[in-house]
């Protein structure tokens, strides 16, 4: 077997042994979670019974193992459960399926991680590149000065300072990003502008200076002066001989924060009213709906592992010494 | 007199029964100068309600959780979509008196057996007509054994309900309550078509198009809608914008035309803007401190009036409300309330009273006082507050900040914590509150105030008063009952703070109720663009 797809089947195995881990961690965090859901749901208005008859009805009086396997049985057959709000004894069920509820919500979140991807990889890629090629120059020392500083200030403070910008002094863009299933694509682009760019400004100088750091790295080794010494360009040594041997830890880090788009922007969320699967989650914790916050919490789990596996697929694909073994 | 022939006239203009011009007439003619009567014209025809438009608001509320059956209703984003869209047997008006809404009249003569007479010709957005059939399973959805209804408690005294032919309910109670038809209006019990309390149809007067929990609520205006006078808007959109910063900008950004909860932290930076009004109505909701007399040391007397001493309610209306509220006198009633007792003296700070009874109850010590601000906000500092002028007092409080997770189940009305830091909605009749959280059986009863002498007294005059059916002795009754808890119940409370939201200057309404916040709840109904 070639030793390319040997370390595929591999790090896929240890991906799936990690799910297993990660599903019995978040299942048991679940369980330690003080609070009811009968109790949250109504407040200070719980009678005892009424509190009761809600967990007799969740099933939630069966031992924990035994809701363990359930639920992850269901969950390798696609199938999340049944949410807990909505439910009412005396009335008909309305209680929706934890798929139907995250699937619109990850579907937005989806959207606005790849807006704010499509802009901020080629951007930090393109800038990391340049910075690199013209170290030490004024536009290096500026970029890396403006991306330190976007990337220093917290979320909501850099979603504030736009919103006060774009939303308030000039109403350019709207404040509120508050899409539903029927509004159409330009539309939607134009409400997430904000949240999108906002996204765009924390996480640019990670994957920037990343980009430039393993760049200036390469051009000390021994080969690179070798192209130097043979004529070659600074562009061509760039593009053509460092950046091939340096996509691995780029790689790394973009899959770092594209996994950060789709599960920790709830405070972006938050800011900009944006109906997230990150807000779906911190509501469904308040309320203590437990299949809700086990649902999201496996999905951001499979979103970490499947990105970091792409992301160590195209570090051993283009590094020439796996490619070419001895 | 002539005042009273202006006001009348002016009414008429509101109501289009005269013109501006045969206003102007008349005015003049009672000897008004131009001007002012110009001025009496335009207020009056600012108050007149006019059609249309799309309403759209911002609410502090709302989670995933929500759904459109009543009963679980909880929060102020439920509750405003709830009186959008459904109607109550009764409903407190906007003057804080309680009149029939889909009752058209209702009467005991004992405070035992209450006959509805139901409104007839009543449409469901279903189209069905609405009778005692409706009226019966909807009560029924709140009442049985396996109910899981918030209402079940408020719900519980009633013995029996039954309908007289297709417009009349008669409803049993256990013991006389005379106050039982304010019961009838609470959020939570909602008249909707037999078999179907959970889809949100009801005879409001507007439609739910969609709803997405923890989202937002759309609706359109009922055309059928049976209330004159009311829904004028064409259609609605209510968001949960649960950050306050958030929905300010977009009440700024003109997204929305209305809000509640207005961060009292930059409300003055809001008053500044020209197209912005900011409304505060003082009801009937309070922020306590209960004591519980079962966990040491709060069953002793003396120590619980040193701690009522003990704190500067000023001090904190100052600082915690920033002036917007007022303060409490150890009372769960607000001046919001008809009966509520206004001959006790206010409780102030008072460091000399406080030693006094402190040494006197012999305890030495910390006190411990737990808090989160999930009570309210501001809870934590409240309570570092008060143990700042308990201080200056000699008396020792030890502030715990409780996680906000779990609050209410682990820390609130539980023996673990004696002491701690809760909020209350306030009800708007006197013995609803009592019936809340201060007679011996509720399971709310927060203070655990059930065996003193003045505790036994309490229940009996509780009892009484529910059977009362003369006003001044029901007065009197409810009077003394204020006083026990003033004196000796377990119950700190320094504050009642105010509602405080704001909408664009586009909006106009009516008076403001106070009993909750955006307008009784009710803003959608009642106001209109100018």
């Amino acid at each position: 077997m070639h030793p390319v797809v040997k370390t595929v089947l591999e790090r896929l195995g240890l991906g799936l042994a990690t799910l297993f881990f990660v599903s019995i961690i978040i299942f048991s965090a679940i369980e330690m979670l003080p609070g009811d859901f009968g109790q949250a749901i109504l407040g200070q208005a719980a009678l005892p019974e009424t509190v009761a008859a809600f967990r007799q009805e969740l099933g939630l009086d069966k031992p924990a193992y035994i809701r363990y396997f359930d639920w992850a049985l269901g969950a390798i057959q696609g199938d999340l459960g049944t949410s807990f709000s909505g439910r009412n004894a005396s009335g008909a069920d309305r209680s929706a399926e934890v798929v139907d509820k995250i699937a619109p919500r990850l579907w937005n979140t989806l959207f606005l991680a790849s807006m704010a991807a499509l802009i901020a990889v080629p951007l930090s890629l393109i800038l990391g590149i340049l910075t690199a090629l013209y170290r030490n120059s004024f536009f290096d020392r500026s970029v890396n000065t403006a991306t330190l500083t976007t990337i220093s200030f917290p979320e909501f403070f850099v979603a504030y300072i736009l919103i006060l910008f774009f939303a308030s002094l000039n109403q350019i863009f709207p404040s509120l990003a508050n899409v539903d299933p029927d509004t159409n694509f330009g539309e939607r682009i134009y409400r997430t502008a904000l949240p999108a760019f906002t996204l765009t400004l924390v996480i640019v100088a990670h994957m920037m200076r990343m980009t430039r750091a393993a760049i200036i790295n390469l051009l000390a080794s021994p080969y690179i002066q070798m192209a130097k010494l043979s004529g070659a360009s600074q562009t061509e040594i760039i593009l053509k001989h460092a950046l091939p041997n340096a996509w691995a830890p780029i790689a790394t880090v973009i899959a770092f924060n594209l996994a950060y788009l789709v599960v920790g922007v709830v405070v972006v969320e938050v800011v900009f009213v944006y109906p997230g699967v990150g807000q779906l989650m911190v509501d469904a914790v308040r309320t203590r709906d437990i299949p809700v916050v086990q649902g999201c919490a496996l999905i951001f789990a499979v979103t970490y592992i499947l990105l970091n596996l792409i992301a160590d697929i195209i570090g051993i694909v283009t590094n020439p010494r796996l490619l070419h073994p001895k | 007199m002539k005042d009273k022939f202006i006001k009348a006239q002016q009414e008429k203009l509101t109501l289009g029964a005269i013109d501006r011009r045969q206003f102007m007439t008349s005015a003049i003619a009672a000897g008004i100068a131009i001007p002012t009567a110009l001025s009496l014209a335009s207020d009056a025809i600012a108050a007149t309600p006019k059609k249309g438009g799309k309403f759209r608001m911002g609410l502090g509320h709302g989670s995933t959780t929500d759904t459109l059956d009543s009963g679980t209703s909880e929060n102020h984003f439920t509750l405003v979509n709830g009186y959008t869209f459904g109607n109550h047997l009764t409903e407190i008006n906007n003057e804080g008196k309680l009149v029939g809404e889909l009752a058209e009249t209702f009467e005991s003569d004992d405070g035992k057996t209450w006959v509805f007479n139901l409104r007839k010709g009543v449409e469901f957005h279903n189209g069905k007509t609405m009778t005692s059939e409706d009226v019966l399973a909807s009560y029924e959805h709140h009442m049985g054994e396996k109910s899981t209804s918030a209402a079940k408690g408020s719900l519980s005294p009633v013995r029996s309900i039954k309908a007289d032919g297709k417009y009349k309910v008669i409803m049993e109670l256990d013991s006389p309550d005379t106050d039982f038809p304010y019961i009838v209006s609470d959020y939570h019990i909602s008249i909707r078509p037999a078999g179907d309390m959970t889809s949100g149809v009801g005879t409001g007067g507007y439609i739910v198009q969609s709803f997405e929990p923890g989202v937002k609520s759309v609706l359109k205006r009922n055309p059928n809608y049976w209330k004159e006078g009311a829904a004028h808007f064409d259609e609605v959109e209510l968001l949960s914008i649960v950050d306050p910063n958030a929905r300010q900008t977009a009440l700024i950004s003109g997204e929305i035309d209305a809000m509640d909860r207005v961060d009292l932290k930059t409300i003055n930076l809001m008053k500044r803007n020209p197209n912005i009004n900011i409304m505060q109505a003082t009801g009937t909701a309070h922020y306590t401190f209960p004591m519980r007399l079962n966990v040491d040391p709060f069953g002793d007397y003396d120590l619980r009036m040193a701690l009522k001493w003990a704190v500067d309610r000023q001090e904190l209306v100052d600082k915690i409300l920033l002036g917007y509220g007022a303060v409490g006198n150890d009372i769960p009633i607000g001046t919001a309330n008809y009966f509520h007792n206004s001959d006790l003296p206010q409780r102030e700070f008072d460091a000399d009273k406080a030693a006094f009874h402190y040494k006197k109850s012999g305890h030495s010590g910390k006190i411990q006082l737990s808090a989160a601000d999930a009570a309210f906000a501001g809870a934590v500092d409240a309570a570092q507050l008060m143990a700042n002028s308990a201080k200056k007092a000699g008396i020792d409080i030890e502030v715990i900040r409780e996680p906000n997770d779990g609050y209410w189940s682990n820390v609130w009305n539980n023996d673990a914590k004696g002491w701690c830091a809760c909020y209350w909605g306030g009800r708007p009749a006197e013995t609803m509150m009592f019936s809340a959280a201060y007679v011996a059986e509720s399971k709310w009863n927060d203070t655990m105030w059930k065996t003193t002498d003045s505790a036994v007294k309490f229940n009996q005059l509780v009892k009484e008063a529910r059977k009362e059916l003369d006003e001044s002795k029901k007065r009197d009754i409810l009077y003394e009952c204020q006083r026990l808890i003033y004196d000796d119940g377990g119950l700190l409370c320094p504050l009642f703070n105010s509602y405080v939201s704001a909408n664009s200057k586009k909006i106009a309404h009516g008076k403001i109720a106070a009993n909750w916040d955006s307008d009784g709840a009710k803003c959608v109904e009642r106001w209109w663009f100018a």
